[in-house]
C-alpha cells in the first residue's frame, strides 16, 4: 500500500461519531452447517460516550466487539460495515487494518494474565505498539518508547511507574494486569477502547477499580468505549447508553437512565428482573437469631487449617487458617470470599477431596485429620457435591442417564430398570423431561446441565450438600431460574448445604446463616440479612460496597459511599 | 439437537473425511488409498501372486519377463511373488506389534497415571530408560532373545512383533499416563469421586474411555514406524528367514550386491513397496490427526456451499 490512510480527525474535535456500525451480519462455517452468529447489528458510538453492549452467551456481542478490531477468525464471513475514523474495518487492506489497530481503536481483553507475554517486561509490551506504528510521521525510538510507556502506566495508576515498567507480569496482581493492559491499549491515545468483558475474572473489590479508572479515562481524556459485558451492574457503573442483544439481533438501545427504569422491550425486563439485587428476596428475611440450632450438627469446624505443599524450599501455603463454624441439620451456610480466599477449598475438604492439615473437621461425625478413602466412602452416600462448571462435571462419553444413576449403582443394589424409574423421577425433580436421561451432557444447555447435576447430587437424598458456585458459569436468567429451583427442592426435601459463591446477592438468595473468608481467614458471620445490611468488619463493608448494583442512580451514590469507604481507610 | 450422526459416520476415519476440505483432504484420501491397497495386498495375497514367498526358481537373478514379471533374485526367488506375500507379513507384524503394545500399554498407563505414587515413579523411569534407548538396537537384542536364532514364518512374526512391542509400550504408556493426570484433575472424575465410585471403576468407567481418544492416531502413525523397524531388523539379518516367509527388509539387504551390477529389479520393488506403504500410513495418521483438532482444520468458507445458516433452536430452561 503505497497511499496512506485517511487521516480522520480525533472524533472530539468535529463530534462525529467514533465506531458506526451499519447492517453488521457475521455467519461461521462450522462442520455441521453455517451459524449466524449476527445477525443485523446497527449502532454507533459518540465521542466521549460509553456504550455497553449486554447480553447473554451466544447473543454474539463478543463477535461484534472482534469485528470492530478485525479479530474475526478465518472461517467468518462478514457483511455490512464497521467505520472507524473513515475507514470502513471489513473492507480494508491487511496493512491499513494494522494502522488503524492500536491508533484509533484498542482492545482490552477479559483475562489479564493471558493477554500478557510472560518472557517481556511491561514496558515492552506497551512500547511494542508504539514502535509498530509511526506516531507523527517518524519511527519511536527505544527510549522515547520507555518514556511514553512510563507515561502510559503512571496515567492507569501504577504506582512507581519509572520502576515497574522494568517489571514482568507475573509480578503484578490481577488488577494491576488490567491496568497495564489498558495502558498497552492507551499508548497511542486511540480514540476508541473496546473492552471485552474487562472485570469478569477480577474479583468484585478490584472490578470497582478497574470501572473507576475507564470512567477516569473517558472523563479526562475523553476516549469512547465499547464495553461488552454481561454483569447489568457494570452497566450501571459505567454506561451512557446501552445496547442490548440477543441471539444476534440488537433488542432494545436506550440511555443507561431509561434501559433500568423502563426497559422496552420483554427481553430486556425478563433480564433486569433475573439480575440478583442484594437485600431484595433474601433468604433470612427477618431472622434475629440463628435458625436450625436445635438439630444435629453435620459439619463442625475448629480452628481448621489446611496448607498446600510448597514447591522445594519455599513455606507451604496456607489456604484455610484457623477457621471455625457449623452446619447444622436443614441450614443453608452461604461462605462467601474473593478468589483465593479458601472457600473452594473448605468444601472440598468437606467432601474429602483435599485433606486437612491442621486444627479438626468432623463431617457427619467422622473426623477428617484422620481421613482414609475406605473408611470415609460409606458416608458419601450421605453427602451430595454440586461442581461449578457444569460442563466439564459430567463425563462425556455417559448419557445423563448413566452420570445421574452413578451413586445409585454403587451405594444401592436396586435393578436396572428401578434404577431407570428412579432417574426419571430425579430428572422429573429438578425440571428435566425424564427422556433427557438418554441425551450427553453437550446435547443440554448449561441451566439444564447444572439442573442434572444436582440432581445426581440429590440421588441418594443426602444430608448435607457441597455447591461450590453452582450458578457462576450461568447466564443471569438461567441462574435466577437454578437458584429458585435449588430454594424450592431445600425447603422441599430439607437437606442442609454448604453454598460457596463470590456473589454476594446470590448467597443472599440462598443462605440463612453467612460467613466472609478473606485470605483463608473467616473474617465474619452472621445472619444473611444482618451481614448484608449491616456489616461489622472493614472487609465486608468494602466487599459490599463493591458490588454494583444494576440501577445506576442507586449506583452512584453507593460509588460515592465507596470511595469515601476508601478515603476512610 | 435430535440429529444424531449415524454409527457410520461416527467412525474413525469415515468422519474426518467428512470434515476434511481441499489440501487436507486430498492427502487424506491418498493415505486412505495407498493403505487400501496395501491391506487389500496381503489379504488377497495369495491370489495375486502367482508362486508361494519361499517358491524357488531355477533360474537366479532373471530380468524381468512373462513368466517372472518382476524378475528373480540371486536366491532363485519371484521378485513379484516375494514383494506380495511380504504385504501379508508387514501386516501382521503390525497388527501383533501394535495391539500387544496397546494392550499393554494402556493399562500400565491408566494404573500408573491415576494411582501414582511409587509404582508411577518406576514405571516412568522405565519407560524413560526404554526411550533412551536405540529403538533398533533394542529390537535387535529382543529378536535374538525371543528367536534364538531360529524362525519359522509365525516365530518370526512374533518375535518381530514383540521387539517392535518393546519399544513401542513406553510411548503408549506415556500418552495414556499423561491424558490420565490431565483427567484425574477433571471434574468429572472428582463428582465420581465425591458419589463414592472405586478407583477401578473410576478408571475403567471414567477415565479409560476418554483417555483413550487419541490412540487411532498413535495407531496409523506408529504402524508405519513398525513397517521400517521390521525392515530394518530384516535388513540387517534379525527379521525372518527367507526361508519361512517373505520380508522386504531382507530382500531389500539381498538386493545390495545386485544393485551395483546394474540388476535394479531385485531391490526397486521391495524398496518401492516399504515406501509406499510408509507414506501411506503416515499420511493417514498425520491427517487424521490434523483433522482431529479444530485449529489445525481448515473449513469451508462460510455461505459459499449449502449458505442455509443452521437456526440453532435452543432449548433453554
Amino acid at each position: 500500500m503505497s497511499h496512506s490512510t485517511h487521516q480522520a480527525p480525533k472524533g472530539q474535535a468535529t463530534g462525529a461519531a467514533v465506531l458506526d456500525i451499519e447492517k453488521l451480519k457475521v455467519t461461521f462455517a462450522t462442520d455441521s452447517a453455517d451459524v449466524l452468529a449476527v445477525k443485523d447489528v446497527s449502532f454507533t458510538v459518540a465521542p466521549g460516550e460509553i456504550v455497553a453492549i449486554v447480553g447473554e452467551s451466544g447473543s454474539g456481542k463478543t463477535v461484534t466487539a472482534k469485528a470492530i478490531l478485525g479479530l474475526l477468525p478465518e472461517t467468518a464471513q462478514s457483511s455490512g460495515a464497521v467505520i472507524i475514523s473513515g475507514n470502513d474495518i471489513l473492507a480494508v487492506s491487511a496493512h491499513q487494518l494494522r494502522q488503524i489497530r492500536g491508533r484509533d481503536v484498542a482492545m482490552v481483553f477479559q483475562e489479564p494474565s493471558t493477554a500478557l507475554n510472560p518472557v517481556y517486561t511491561v514496558g515492552w509490551q506497551i512500547a511494542e505498539g508504539l514502535r509498530a506504528h509511526r506516531p507523527e510521521g517518524k519511527r519511536v525510538g527505544r527510549k522515547a518508547a520507555r518514556l511514553l510507556a512510563i507515561e502510559a502506566l503512571g496515567k492507569v495508576g501504577i504506582p512507581e511507574p519509572e520502576k515497574r515498567v522494568d517489571y514482568y507480569p507475573h509480578q503484578f496482581s490481577g488488577g494491576q494486569k488490567q491496568r497495564v493492559v489498558i495502558a498497552a491499549a492507551l499508548a497511542l491515545n486511540p480514540g476508541l477502547i473496546v473492552a471485552d468483558e474487562p472485570t469478569t475474572a477480577l474479583d468484585v473489590t478490584v472490578q470497582a477499580e478497574i470501572l473507576e479508572l475507564l470512567r477516569d479515562l473517558r472523563d479526562q481524556y475523553g476516549t469512547s468505549i465499547v464495553l461488552i459485558t454481561h454483569n447489568m451492574g457494570v452497566v450501571a457503573d459505567l454506561a451512557d447508553r446501552v445496547v442490548v442483544m440477543f441471539q444476534g439481533d440488537v433488542v432494545e438501545e436506550a440511555t443507561a437512565q431509561v434501559l433500568f427504569a423502563n426497559p422496552r422491550e420483554e427481553y430486556t425486563q425478563k433480564l433486569l428482573a433475573a439480575v440478583p439485587h442484594l437485600g431484595r428476596n433474601s433468604a433470612s428475611e427477618g431472622f434475629t437469631e440463628r435458625a436450625f440450632q436445635d438439630k444435629e450438627v453435620l459439619v463442625r469446624a475448629t480452628d481448621l487449617e489446611i496448607e498446600y505443599p510448597g514447591r522445594l524450599g519455599s513455606p507451604a501455603f496456607r489456604a484455610v487458617d484457623k477457621v471455625s463454624f457449623t452446619i447444622s441439620a436443614g441450614e443453608v451456610f452461604g461462605l462467601v470470599g474473593e478468589s483465593g480466599s479458601g472457600k473452594t477449598t473448605i468444601g472440598r475438604a468437606i467432601a474429602g477431596l483435599n485433606r486437612t492439615t491442621g486444627g479438626s473437621l468432623k463431617v457427619l461425625g467422622y473426623e477428617m485429620r484422620d481421613y482414609k478413602e475406605r473408611t470415609f466412602r460409606p458416608l458419601r452416600k450421605d453427602i451430595g457435591f454440586v461442581f461449578q462448571d457444569p460442563a466439564a462435571s459430567f463425563n462425556p462419553h455417559l448419557t445423563i442417564g448413566e452420570c445421574v444413576a452413578e451413586p445409585l449403582l454403587i451405594h444401592t443394589d436396586l435393578s436396572g430398570s428401578a434404577v431407570t424409574k428412579k432417574v426419571g423421577e430425579l430428572l422429573e425433580s429438578v425440571q428435566l423431561p425424564a427422556t433427557y436421561a438418554r441425551r450427553f451432557p453437550h446435547e443440554l444447555s448449561g441451566g439444564q446441565r447444572q439442573r442434572a447435576s444436582l440432581a445426581r447430587g440429590l440421588a441418594l437424598k443426602p444430608k448435607l450438600l457441597v455447591a461450590d458456585e453452582p450458578t457462576s458459569a450461568l447466564d443471569v436468567s438461567v441462574q435466577a431460574k437454578v437458584l429458585e429451583l435449588f430454594r424450592e427442592i431445600q425447603v422441599e426435601m430439607g437437606f442442609a448445604a454448604l453454598f460457596i459463591s463470590h456473589d454476594l446477592a446470590v448467597v443472599d438468595i440462598l443462605a440463612e446463616w453467612v460467613g466472609v473468608l478473606y485470605k483463608g481467614q473467616m473474617v465474619e458471620q452472621g445472619i444473611g440479612n444482618q451481614i448484608m445490611g449491616n456489616p461489622q468488619m472493614d472487609y465486608t463493608k468494602r466487599l459490599l460496597a463493591s458490588l454494583p448494583v444494576p440501577n445506576p442512580a442507586e449506583q452512584a451514590e453507593r460509588r460515592a459511599m465507596h470511595q469515601a469507604l476508601l478515603a476512610g481507610k | 439437537m435430535e440429529n444424531k450422526k449415524s454409527l457410520f459416520s461416527r467412525l474413525p476415519i469415515v468422519s474426518q473425511l467428512k470434515k476434511s476440505v481441499g489440501l487436507q483432504r486430498g492427502m487424506l484420501i491418498a493415505g486412505i488409498v495407498m493403505t487400501a491397497i496395501f491391506l487389500l495386498t496381503a489379504a488377497l495375497a495369495p491370489l495375486i501372486s502367482p508362486y508361494g514367498a519361499t517358491q524357488r526358481f531355477d533360474e537366479t537373478q532373471a530380468p524381468p519377463s512373462s513368466v517372472h514379471i518382476w524378475g528373480t533374485t540371486a536366491g532363485g526367488y519371484d521378485v513379484f511373488s516375494r514383494t506380495i506375500w511380504g504385504a501379508q507379513t508387514a501386516f501382521l507384524v503390525i497388527v501383533v506389534a501394535v495391539a500387544l503394545s496397546i494392550f499393554i500399554g494402556v493399562i500400565l498407563g491408566l494404573l500408573s497415571g491415576y494411582l501414582g505414587g511409587w509404582l508411577d515413579r518406576i514405571l516412568v523411569v522405565v519407560a524413560d530408560a526404554i526411550y533412551a534407548f536405540p529403538t533398533l538396537l533394542l529390537a535387535m537384542v529382543m529378536s535374538i532373545a525371543i528367536s534364538q536364532g531360529r524362525s519359522n514364518m509365525w516365530s518370526g512374526i512374533f518375535s518381530a512383533a514383540i521387539s517392535i512391542t518393546v519399544v513401542f509400550i513406553p510411548q503408549y504408556f506415556r500418552v495414556i499416563r499423561a491424558e490420565t493426570i490431565r483427567l484425574k484433575a477433571e471434574p468429572f472424575v472428582e463428582s465420581a469421586i465425591v458419589v463414592g465410585a472405586s478407583s477401578v471403576r473410576i478408571m475403567a468407567r471414567h477415565i479409560y474411555k476418554n483417555a483413550t481418544r487419541t490412540l487411532p492416531l498413535i495407531f496409523t502413525l506408529n504402524a508405519s514406524e513398525a513397517i521400517l523397524t521390521l525392515a530394518g531388523l530384516g535388513f540387517l539379518g534379525f527379521g525372518i528367514e527367507p526361508s519361512s516367509a517373505a520380508e522386504w527388509g531382507y530382500d531389500l539387504n539381498h538386493a545390495q550386491s545386485d544393485a551395483t551390477s546394474g540388476i535394479w529389479w531385485t531391490g526397486v520393488f521391495p524398496g518401492a513397496a516399504i515406501v509406499l506403504t510408509v507414506l501411506g500410513l503416515t499420511l493417514l495418521g498425520e491427517s487424521m490427526n490434523d483433522l482431529n483438532d479444530p485449529r489445525l482444520r481448515g473449513r469451508k468458507r462460510a455461505g459459499k456451499k449449502n449458505a442455509r445458516a443452521k437456526k440453532k433452536e435452543l432449548v433453554d430452561v
